[in-house]
Formats: structure tokens, sequence, C-alpha cells
């Protein structure tokens, strides 16, 4: 096939050392490296295939790395998820996986989208790249990137994986099936469990998302035999690797129509599942209700001595008017900015005034009314927060003053 | 005597057992065999008389929709497999 990428990139003479390597190889050759380097990549996914995915592709020079996941960084991720660690627990996915990528290489641009993929933006965020990989973990996702992609004409490099057994493919319309060439139709709900609910050997999803790298790597440089039209089936247990032929379907619902008329649907519904691997025992955070404090039981709870951790959250010029005695001062204009600058990849949560904030403490968030500190409580949950140890001020200073302290000045 | 390849989500329904040696002269037959010996292996691969939409059987390589089909001769040797729709990453 022809290098999907025809522009070249510009090496500088240290990036030619770094990727001496690859250039010595005539397959790949210098203008192979400037090809990486020239190439946009999108990583949906940032787990099990992801890290893999996004530290080999960062290794190899790839010159801008998307990654979508709206997910944090837990413990339970660590088994095989190796692009985080153990000092990245509770921060985002997005923001975890980039910092050990630009460890590695500084050279790589990488964009980060926080937020889940959907019928919404998907178009937006899969169009400005060359390369799309999916390392989802979930049928409504995969079909939702198949068929966005199909509609963009962008290559899908697909693995997945399950228990011991992996899939891997190359899905590009232009060039041969597609997903739904493959599986028209998801499985009914049920039938075939998730990586939560069955378990995954942790070296699996490493097998799988080198091989969807490799791919990558491939298409965009031009070499060998992409796997355009055929798919591999890997079982660990017989360590058996088996390649099967993939047909593209005249019928084919999504391929099998002009690409500008296909549209986007309900891949929720289509699948009949959620969007994601999880499995639900209790609401996601961002649902869970705010715990509150009235002002009462909380004098009572400083008084008695207790460890907490009292977060103003209000203006300077409201700080002079009232202040609650032992309150650390830290406005909400301040705590956005560092969110948006850690969001944004421009500074490490530690490095912000959110990361002197503790997680191991209870933490009571006060402002005049208890508005502010609801919507502060809400952004800190992003970080990782417990949100039990998140804790509004009940009605704020105000009901502060009414109830505690009368001679403290309203406002 | 053909065999057919039982993928992970659908062991729990062969007692675990991954390779199930089947008889039969076509692929329609070998896989009445399959289920014969496995009945709850039914319902999750047919609908009536026709393989569900989202079951993919091989015989080799090869997909038997661009064979013959259910109606597609097995010879001794033949492997049958049958793949998954997986999602896991």
């Amino acid at each position: 096939m022809q290098p999907l990428i025809n522009q070249l990139g510009d090496l500088s003479k240290d990036e030619i050392r770094r990727y001496g390597r690859h250039v010595i190889m005539p397959e790949l050759g210098i203008d192979g490296q400037r090809r990486l380097k020239a190439a946009s990549v999108l990583l949906i996914g940032t787990g099990g295939l992801g890290s893999p995915l996004a530290l080999y592709l960062t290794a190899a020079g790839i010159g801008r790395i998307g990654l979508v996941d709206y997910d944090t960084v837990d413990d339970t991720n660590l088994q095989r998820q190796i692009v985080h660690g153990q000092s990245t627990i509770g921060i985002l996915k997005v923001e975890s996986a980039k910092r050990r990528m630009l460890d590695l290489n500084p050279s790589v641009q990488i964009d980060t989208y926080n937020v889940p993929l959907t019928s919404d933006n998907a178009i937006e965020i899969i169009t400005p790249y060359d390369v799309i990989i999916d390392g989802t973990d979930n049928f409504p996702t995969r079909y939702l990137v198949n068929d966005a992609c199909v509609k963009l004409g962008k290559p899908n490099v697909y693995g997945s994986v399950l228990r011991f057994e992996g899939q891997l493919s190359v899905f590009y319309a232009k060039e041969g099936p597609c997903y739904r060439c493959m599986f028209p139709e998801p499985p009914p709900p049920g039938l075939v469990p998730n990586c939560a609910e069955a378990g995954v050997l942790g070296v699996l999803p490493g097998v799988i998302g080198t091989m969807q790298a490799t791919e990558a790597i491939k298409l965009i440089a031009g070499i060998g035999d992409p796997m355009v039209g055929r798919m591999l089936l890997y079982d660990a247990l017989e360590m058996s690797f088996t390649t099967i032929k993939v047909r593209k379907n005249p019928h084919c619902p999504v391929c099998g129509i002009p690409a500008d008329q296909v549209e986007l649907i309900d891949y929720e519904q289509f699948c009949g599942v959620p969007a994601h691997d999880h499995i639900e025992e209790e609401p996601a955070a961002g649902d869970l209700p705010v715990p509150q404090i009235n002002p009462v039981a909380l004098k009572a709870r400083i008084d008695s001595g207790e460890n907490l951790y009292l977060l103003d959250v209000r203006n300077p010029p409201e700080f002079e008017i009232a202040l609650i005695d032992g309150v650390i001062k830290l406005p909400k204009p301040q705590i956005e900015q560092a969110a948006d600058a850690v969001f944004s990849g421009r500074a490490a949560l530690e490095g912000t005034v959110i990361g002197q904030i503790p997680k191991d403490r209870e933490v009571v968030v006060i402002c005049r009314s208890g508005v502010r500190s609801t919507d502060v409580i809400y952004l800190l949950r992003e970080f990782g927060y417990d949100p039990r140890k998140l804790i509004n001020l009940d009605g704020g200073i105000l009901a502060w003053a009414d109830a505690v302290d009368p001679t403290m000045a309203v406002y | 005597m053909p065999s057919i390849k039982i993928p992970t989500p659908l062991r729990p329904f062969t007692g675990e057992k991954n390779e199930i040696a089947v008889s039969g002269a076509t692929i329609g037959d070998a896989l009445n065999d399959l289920v014969t010996q496995f009945p709850e292996l039914k319902a999750h691969l047919f609908n009536g008389d026709q393989l569900r939409s989202f079951v993919n059987v091989y015989l080799g390589d090869e997909d038997i929709r661009f064979l013959n089909g259910l109606d597609t001769d097995l010879e001794a040797t033949s492997q049958l497999r049958i793949i998954p729709s997986i999602a896991g990453g």
C-alpha cells in the first residue's frame, strides 16, 4: 500500500541520532522517519491497549498523538495499563499518560481529550488525525469509531482482548472491509462478558497493543502488508496466532453506502449496553450527592479538635469582611485556573494550588452561601478526590453567621 | 472427524472445552451435532434454522458466508471455528 503520509517532517540532527535504528533500515529510511514525524495518530482509550500504543508510538517519533479517555487512574488498572503508575493514581488517564509520554520523548506533541467519545463529538475529534486506533473497552464505542472512520475515510487500527484471546485487524473502508462487514451487529447484551467481568491476562493487551502500533507505523510509512482484509486471532494459552480473511460485504450498512451518507447513531441503544466496561456497583462520582455539614455540627467538630481541612473559596475582598478561624484561603478562580492548566497539560497537579489540598483528610469547602463551594467540590472530584471526603458547608458563611457567630458581619 | 474451535464467550456452554469433535457431511450437520452435544449453545448460535447474524463461522481461514454457507461440504480433517465478538481493551 502507498504511504498514508506523503508529507515529510523535518528531522534535527539530534532526532536523526535518536531514531538511528529506524533510519538505518532501508524499508523505513530517513523518509519513513520523516513521514512518522509528519503523521498524527489518535488513540481512543488509554487503558490496556492504549498503554503500549502510547509508549511505542511516542518512542517511534510520531509527530502528534491524541489521547481520548475520560477515566482516572486507579490501582486496579496497573495490572496491565503500564503507561500509568502508582504516582498517578487518582489523576486523569489522559494527563497521566501524557506525563509518561513526554518523559519518553519530549518532542512529540500530545493532545488530550478528557471526554467520552460520543456521536456528537466523534467527527470533530477524529477529523484532525491521519490514523485512528481503537483501544476502547466496549461495543458501543467500537461501532462508533468504525462508523466515524468510514464516514471520514480514515483507517481504524482495531485491537480487542478478553481473558486469554486477542484480535487484530485494520479496518479501512477505502481499501477493504470495515468492522461492520465482519460484525454487522453486536452480540446480545449479556452474552459476551467484558474484561471487568471475565478478566484479562495483563500481558495480553500488551501483545495486541504493540501489534496495533506496528500496523499504524506500517500504514504511515507504506511498508509491508497491512492487516487490511485480514484478522489475526491470538490465543495466549495455546500461544497460537491464526490469520483469517475478512471480506468486504457489498451490502454493509455502513461501508456499502457513500461515505458522506453514513449517519452516526445512538450506539448504546444499538448495542444495548453502556459505553464503558465498569461494573456499576455505585453511581459515578459525579452523580453522588455532595455531603453537607451544617454550621453547628461543623463548629462542634472544629472545637473537638478534629483534623478537618477548612477551605474558603471566596474572593480576597470577601475574606476582609468575614472569616472563620483557621481556614485556608484559596479563591475559586485560582482553583479553576489550576484545573485548566492541568487539563491542558501545562502543569502537573502537584505543582498547582490544587496539589496543596489533601486527599487523605476531610475537606470542608466554604463560600458565602454554599453555591461556589459546591462547584469547587464537583471540580475537585475530577482530580480523584474521594467524594465522601469533600464536604460542603451548608448555607456557607451566611448560615455560619446566623447559627454560630452572630457578631460576624454578613454581606 | 471435523472439529470446531469454541471461543471464550461460548465456553461456559461447552463445559469450558475449547475444541469439540463433531460429525457431519456439511457445516450445517456439524453445527447441529455441536448443539445436540451442548443444547445450551443452540439459542446462542441459531435463530430457528438460521445462524444468528453476529455469529461468524469460519472453515479454515474463510468465512462460510463466502463459501456455501451451512451447505458447505466438510472433510474429516476440516477445522471450523466460531469467531467471537469481543470488545475488551
